[in-house]
């Protein structure tokens, strides 16, 4: 796209309701799906991207992987973990894109709850980031479920609700719908429909409080399901009493972080997305970020070591264990804060990109210590995923970035989109209809 | 789709349930937790006396119809690693040198817990402990998350991985369907030809191994495995040597699986009353006199 543009330095990208010239009238679904260029055109500059291609050849070979796994059965993807019921699917799908997604209701009550309306220009991206991080956790469980189909039994069928996979159940299912009636606002600008804007903008506070409720708990309950085996995680990575805890304080950090590292993405991959506003302060948000998720941080850092002093656990760090414990904790926690806060002290934009990266790699590594490599660790070996779990949970991951960029590339995320007449920069009278039509809209 | 009537008995099982509790379990609450249906049946398991002849697990595969084994059940040469269950054997023996003393064979299945793990982390209820003491699972709720086999202590369920449209879990259910309920003693108990297995009321079995241990000084470790593991077990084991070297884990907590779980559930209900207030409170003293920023109906990106 970036190559087309330099190409057609002409070319008008879609980001307004109506079109300038042919008298205002509103862009049609097809031209706004194809972003205001010719199908042909549209196609060509894809074809020009050499990311395409790659992503098409994971597809190529994915796609058949993924549709295998569920006429051959989980064996056929997974093996017989039964030691390890939860793998790739679990451990990294659903563990570790939940914290990565908690960007949506940090962001969301920044600005609706703390009144710092200085995120503005970033919280769409947050709250975009925050739902389909959480979506495809759901895609990702759906290819993990023995019966996916069932999804829905907990809820209507057969309730279990003193087991805490019950809580992150329900709350990953109204969260979603708050997170997609938060999404929707930029949706319901691009379709033209400022009724539906209008009315989610009123339940704007109500939506963001529910979304710190149910982070709360869901991000908790996600540690708190690896309580129910204590004998079974190395107990280096298990402490009663702060487990969820260290699972809910990590991923603060690592939501802040993941915007940080998807905003650096967007601008430098989609600059032409992006609209003036979101250009000169992303610099400046993302170090407020970067404050945000060292704090967070250190609160991490302290509580996985007072974890560990609590139940006098330092004489397993002298283990082969111990020094994965500390690379963990040196690499993901460590060397993070110091980027991080070094960024933030010398305004460094560079460092807190770098220390957003090491910082959503560590949380990833914590979860995939709990759920996958340390489980059952007295058996002596750490299980390795097969090849066709990985390449699945490659594929999926590949979709999502697809979904995401797709969705950037159109809805109003990085820009702010015009719909009144006076944004226009058109020299033509204002129709008539027009005028009227805002007119009563007004009223 | 809940049927009138099944709706009617419910409410009026939930009630009964309920008056049951207040009146006849005020003890067990007062205790804090579960201490077991007075009537649960159990097996004792003296493993000096096990041989490794695994006619056990010849008769359960016979009793609970599963396919037939990779290896014959004559086959000792299985004894060369450490077996597990899986989805076509509910029990499997696994033998044990222990240095000094001679070969120990254990017999190993679900050890049916009073307060199962995988009971309570099933956010379906698919798993259901008896009053005759069996912890049997109904295969037509389960989604398929697998959470009982992160949670079992003993690592025993096993899930048909290679079924595309219906893996289940798969677990010893103490013959409960055909046996167990109408007081039979399981199948793996009635075949064994060396009596290694004592079928009976757990609370009787209790005694008994603690006479066993007491009647033959020297003899067992001072140690009734499974009277307290994780709250108590319907399976309990005698052994010469300790418990560790035989492939159960010694250190085991007293307290069942669930406890460890209750300090983020009582976290639940404090989020859910105090948060709403704090942080509309926390919202109206952060956005006050902030230039007219409060008002989220001003349109101002639109």
């Amino acid at each position: 796209m970036k190559q087309f543009l330099a190409r057609n330095p002409g070319t008008q990208i879609i980001d307004s309701l109506r079109k300038d010239n042919d008298k205002g009238r509103p862009w049609t679904l097809m031209e706004k799906i194809f972003l205001g260029l010719t199908p042909q055109q549209y196609v060509a500059q894809a074809m020009s991207n050499p990311l395409n291609w790659f992503f098409a050849v994971i597809l190529l070979v994915g796609i058949p992987f993924i549709i295998a796994r569920f006429f051959f059965g989980l064996s056929w993807a997974v093996g017989d973990p039964y030691d390890n019921a939860w793998g790739l699917f679990l451990g990294f799908g659903l563990f570790g894109m939940v914290p990565l997604s908690s960007s949506g209701f940090q962001l969301g009550s920044a600005v609706e709850v703390f009144g710092r309306h200085d995120f503005e220009p970033i919280e769409r991206l947050g709250i975009l980031n925050g739902i389909l991080g959480y979506f495809f956790a759901v895609v990702f469980l759906m290819c993990d479920l023995g019966q996916p189909w069932r999804l829905i039994y907990p809820m209507f069928v057969s309730w279990g609700p003193e087991a805490v996979l019950f809580l992150v159940a329900w709350h990953v299912a109204t969260y979603l719908s708050v997170q997609a009636a938060e999404t929707s606002t930029a949706f319901f600008e691009w379709m033209g429909w400022p009724a539906g804007k209008t009315f989610i903008k009123k339940m704007a506070l109500g939506l963001a409080v529910a979304g710190i409720i149910l982070s709360t708990l869901h991000q908790g309950a996600l540690g708190a399901l690896s309580t129910y085996a204590p004998g079974k995680i190395h107990p280096l990575w298990y402490s009663a009493s702060f487990q969820w805890l260290y699972f809910f304080v990590s991923s603060l950090p690592g939501g802040l972080c993941m915007v940080i590292v998807v905003s650096t993405i967007s601008i430098k991959t989609m600059g032409w997305r992006c609209d003036d506003t979101f250009k000169n302060s992303l610099s400046k948000l993302q170090i407020a970020l970067a404050k945000g998720a060292s704090l967070g941080l250190i609160t991490y850092l302290t509580i996985r070591l007072i974890g560990i002093a609590h139940d006098n656990k330092w004489a397993y760090l002298g283990t082969g264990w111990g020094a994965w414990w500390m690379f963990e904790i040196g690499f993901g926690v460590i060397l993070s804060l110091v980027l991080l806060v070094t960024g933030v002290r010398n305004n460094s934009v560079t460092l807190v990109r770098l220390g957003a990266w090491t910082t959503i790699l560590g949380v990833v590594l914590h979860r995939l210590n709990v759920y996958m490599f340390t489980f059952n660790w007295q058996n002596g070996h750490v299980h390795i995923p097969p090849f066709r779990e990985i390449m699945i949970t490659v594929t999926i991951y590949t979709i999502y970035i697809i979904t995401y960029r797709a969705i950037l590339y159109r809805w109003p995320i990085l820009f702010k989109w015009k719909t009144r007449y006076s944004e226009y920069a058109v020299l033509d009278p204002e129709p008539v209809a027009i005028v009227e039509a805002e007119a009563a809209r007004s009223k | 789709m809940i049927e009138r009537r099944d709706f009617l008995k419910g409410c009026l099982a939930c009630g009964v349930t309920a008056a049951t509790v207040s009146v006849a379990g005020t003890s067990a609450m007062a205790a804090g937790s579960f201490e077991g249906y007075p009537d649960a049946m159990g097996v004792l398991v003296d493993l000096t006396r096990c041989v490794g002849c695994r006619s056990c697990e010849a008769a359960c595969n016979n009793e609970q119809k599963l396919p037939e084994p990779d290896l014959p059940f004559d086959d000792l040469s299985v004894f060369s690693e450490k077996r597990r269950t899986t989805e076509k054997a509910y029990t499997v023996v696994n033998e044990y040198k222990v240095a000094d003393k001679d070969t120990l064979f254990r017999k190993i299945q679900c050890n049916h817990c009073t307060e199962p793990a995988c009971l309570s982390s099933c956010f379906v209820n698919a798993y259901t402990k008896t009053k005759e003491g069996a912890v049997i699972y109904d295969a037509s709720v389960c989604v398929g998350c697998r959470n009982c086999m992160i949670a079992c202590p003993f690592n025993i369920p096993a899930y048909s991985y290679s079924s595309p449209l219906n893996p289940l879990v798969k677990k010893c259910i103490f013959c409960y369907d055909t046996r167990v309920k109408d007081g039979r003693p399981p199948a793996c108990v009635e075949i064994c030809p060396q009596q290694v297995m004592t079928f009976g009321r757990r609370s009787d079995l209790v005694k008994l191994g603690h006479d066993r241990i007491q009647a033959n000084p020297g003899k067992y470790v001072d140690k009734l495995y499974g009277e307290k593991a994780v709250g108590g077990t319907s399976w309990m084991y005698l052994s010469s040597v300790d418990f560790d070297k035989v492939g159960l884990d010694g250190h085991i907590q007293n307290e069942p699986i669930i406890s460890n779980v209750k300090d983020f559930l009582g976290f639940v209900p404090m989020v859910l009353s105090i948060w709403p207030a704090l942080f509309t409170g926390v919202h109206l003293l952060a956005t006050k006199n902030k230039d007219g920023h409060h008002d989220h109906e001003e349109g101002d990106h639109q």
